[in-house]
């Protein structure tokens, strides 16, 4: 057993720590392919959950179906204990600030400099003076690994890995209390993408965020995840600490951590 | 969201240490309210900092609260906290680490300087707006002349294709609004010639002016309009997600799989469009006359014969052609200028539609004053 994977299993979770997302029944169909079949899933409070799975299994449809851009066909989800389909616009206004959302290719808006990107959100939200937005802002951008001179840049003339940062600090906006982070270090060269998973698990534990992380990236698995959910067949197939989930005697499990990416990963 | 009320106090106790006590939420929610007032308290930097009032507390509390207490200017030395609180310590420690100094404000010219300096980068980019045109319609003319050279690099497929989209997808609009406006100057040429009772000439002003002017013209500006658009938006597209570049790297020429399909398509439909305009413009003066005028058809088109001569067809259709560059020049030329952005992409777009527009109508004017001059 390596140091990485012991740290992990010192971090894994009590049996009755606070459920923060509690996913029941959740199925997703795209015409004849199922997509999620009575998926259930877990997220404690405070805890970097990391889901993979093959191409297709679904996991961003997941990400999406949580954070309310898809509608399943059938689902029952709850977020700091509120049943998401039975709220009021009101109420899920309310539940929708305390999350934050990064999205693959960052989504920021073109039109606007980073420190507006990060602004954009606490217009909308909160009543804050200017100069203050501006310096909270300012300080999202530095908390997101950003120097400042980006600040006043556009996301077209931001390399791929400053787009990242950025897109963090857009999701940080408004202090969320869980992150949904899909695919963050995918495009990133192996340097920039360490640094990012660093850059996660220190935000995640000096913020006390709860991490909803998708991925394909074994490197990021290992930095920062306490848990690891596996999604095939429509259902979570394997969920528990890294060491516990390799075990694990399903083929594709197998196949995904003694691949040679795999092997070289969690040496 | 219920918050406890967020609120500070400053105190200097009996031993001389001075004491600001938070209490309440200091969130992103909750800041705002206190902000200013902390800022104005006279804070010492050996002052420390009571949380034990203290509920909830995020980076946008923290950061308010450690820029009070000196902020970036107290460097590595962290703010004294006492009192039990879960989550202050980390905060702080964060935010300070992510505090910056105070942006430099940007240098601003004063009015006079600043109006010279844009009229000075207007003036130079319209010179270069102005090569690069140039530079563009060289381009295209020696692409053509390769492909006259070489006809196997003709793209038929794509030709077709872009004969389908611009040309014939654009027959029902250009023969509808053709209808009408030949019917509108029917009507209005029956009710002015009725005063000198002459209403049987509302033939000629229907046939001459569609014939003339109104085919050509109403067929360039629904094209400016809708196949601009659609050039300067695909081609734009595909410049942002780089697909021009994959073509360029790949051997491909942009001019020769791009803008000589379009343009070459083009320069065949807007003729047979302009002739269907001018076909269904007649047809709509036909209608009026008929209706309101009790000219027969039969009468209608007889008269058209013997007073309306092919030389004013021949006049018409001639623009159409010339119109047919320039609109296929200005959309591929926008399009091409799209940069990574989803701004620039609406910006081309708008300018490729006004441009040709404006292009087609002082054309139409320009050819008007040479057929003046001709006696045509």
């Amino acid at each position: 057993m390596t140091a990485a994977a012991a740290t992990l299993e010192k971090r894994a979770p009590a049996t009755d720590r606070e459920v923060i997302i509690r996913v029941r029944d959740l199925t997703n169909r795209f015409g004849a392919k199922t997509v999620h079949e009575d998926l259930e899933l877990d997220v404690f409070k405070g805890e970097v959950l990391g889901v993979i799975g093959g191409s297709g299994t679904g996991k961003s449809v997941l990400l999406r179906s949580i954070v309310g851009l898809h509608h399943p066909q059938k689902s029952d989800i709850e977020i700091f204990g509120q049943h998401i389909g039975q709220l009021s616009r009101e109420e899920r206004v309310k539940v929708e600030q305390r999350l934050g959302v990064m999205f693959q290719d960052g989504a920021l808006f073109s039109t606007l400099s980073v420190r507006e990107n990060v602004m954009a959100p606490m217009r909308e939200h909160v009543h804050l003076p200017l100069t203050l937005m501006k310096d909270l802002a300012d300080m999202k951008i530095r908390l997101a690994g950003l120097e400042m001179e980006a600040a006043n840049k556009r996301p077209g003339d931001l390399s791929g890995g400053m787009r990242k940062r950025a897109a963090l600090a857009r999701a940080l906006a408004l202090d969320p209390d869980i992150l949904f982070l899909d695919e963050p270090t995918a495009g990133l060269d192996p340097i920039s993408a360490a640094r990012f998973d660093t850059l996660i698990r220190d935000l995640s534990h000096a913020l006390g965020l709860t991490v909803f992380l998708v991925t394909h990236d074994l490197d990021t698995l290992v930095a920062t995840c306490d848990r690891v959910a596996v999604l095939n067949d429509g259902k979570v197939l394997a969920i528990g600490p890294l060491n516990e989930v390799r075990e694990n005697p399903h083929p594709w499990i197998q196949e995904y951590f003694s691949g040679p990416r795999g092997r070289a990963a969690v040496r | 969201m219920a918050h406890s009320s967020t609120s500070f106090q400053l105190e200097t106790r009996a031993d001389g240490k001075r004491i600001l006590a938070v209490a309440g939420d200091w969130t992103i929610w909750t800041v705002a309210t206190v902000d200013e007032d902390l800022r104005k308290a006279d804070i010492a930097p050996d002052t420390v900092l009571d949380v034990s009032a203290l509920d909830k507390l995020d980076t946008s509390g923290a950061f308010v609260i450690d820029r009070a207490m000196g902020g970036f200017d107290r460097g590595e030395d962290p703010v004294h906290v006492t009192g039990e609180h879960p989550a202050a310590g980390r905060l702080l420690e964060q935010v300070r680490r992510a505090s910056t100094e105070p942006p430099a404000e940007p240098i601003h010219h004063p009015g006079f300087i600043a109006l010279l300096d844009r009229a000075g980068h207007g003036a130079i980019d319209a010179w270069r707006e102005l090569l690069g045109t140039l530079s563009f319609i060289g381009e295209t003319m020696a692409t053509m002349a390769r492909l006259v050279a070489n006809p196997k690099r003709v793209r038929w497929t794509s030709i077709v294709s872009v004969m389908e989209d611009a040309g014939l997808d654009a027959l029902p609009i250009v023969c509808f609004l053709s209808f009408f406006i030949g019917l509108v100057i029917a009507f209005i040429g029956a009710n002015l010639l009725a005063m000198f009772n002459a209403s049987v000439f509302t033939v000629e002003l229907v046939g001459i002016g569609m014939l003339r002017e109104f085919g050509a013209v109403l067929t360039g500006i629904i094209l400016a309009g809708r196949t601009d658009s659609a050039f300067t938006a695909q081609i734009g597209a595909m410049k942002m997600r780089q697909e021009i570049d994959a073509m360029r790297v790949i051997g491909l020429d942009p001019m020769e799989a791009i803008v000589a399909p379009r343009l070459i398509a083009l320069l065949v439909m807007t003729p047979l469009l302009t002739f269907a305009a001018m076909l269904s413009g007649i047809a709509g003066g036909l209608a009026a006359a008929w209706a309101a005028m009790d000219i027969s058809p039969k009468m209608f088109i007889e008269r058209f014969q013997d007073v309306v001569p092919p030389q004013h067809f021949w006049v018409g259709i001639v623009k159409a052609p010339v119109f047919a560059i320039v609109i296929a020049l200005v959309g591929c030329r926008q399009g091409m200028l799209v940069e990574g952005d989803v701004v620039s992409l609406g910006r081309r777009t708008t300018s490729a539609v006004v441009q040709s527009i404006f292009l087609v109508i002082t054309l139409d004017a320009l050819f008007a004053i040479v057929y003046y001059q001709m006696n045509v």
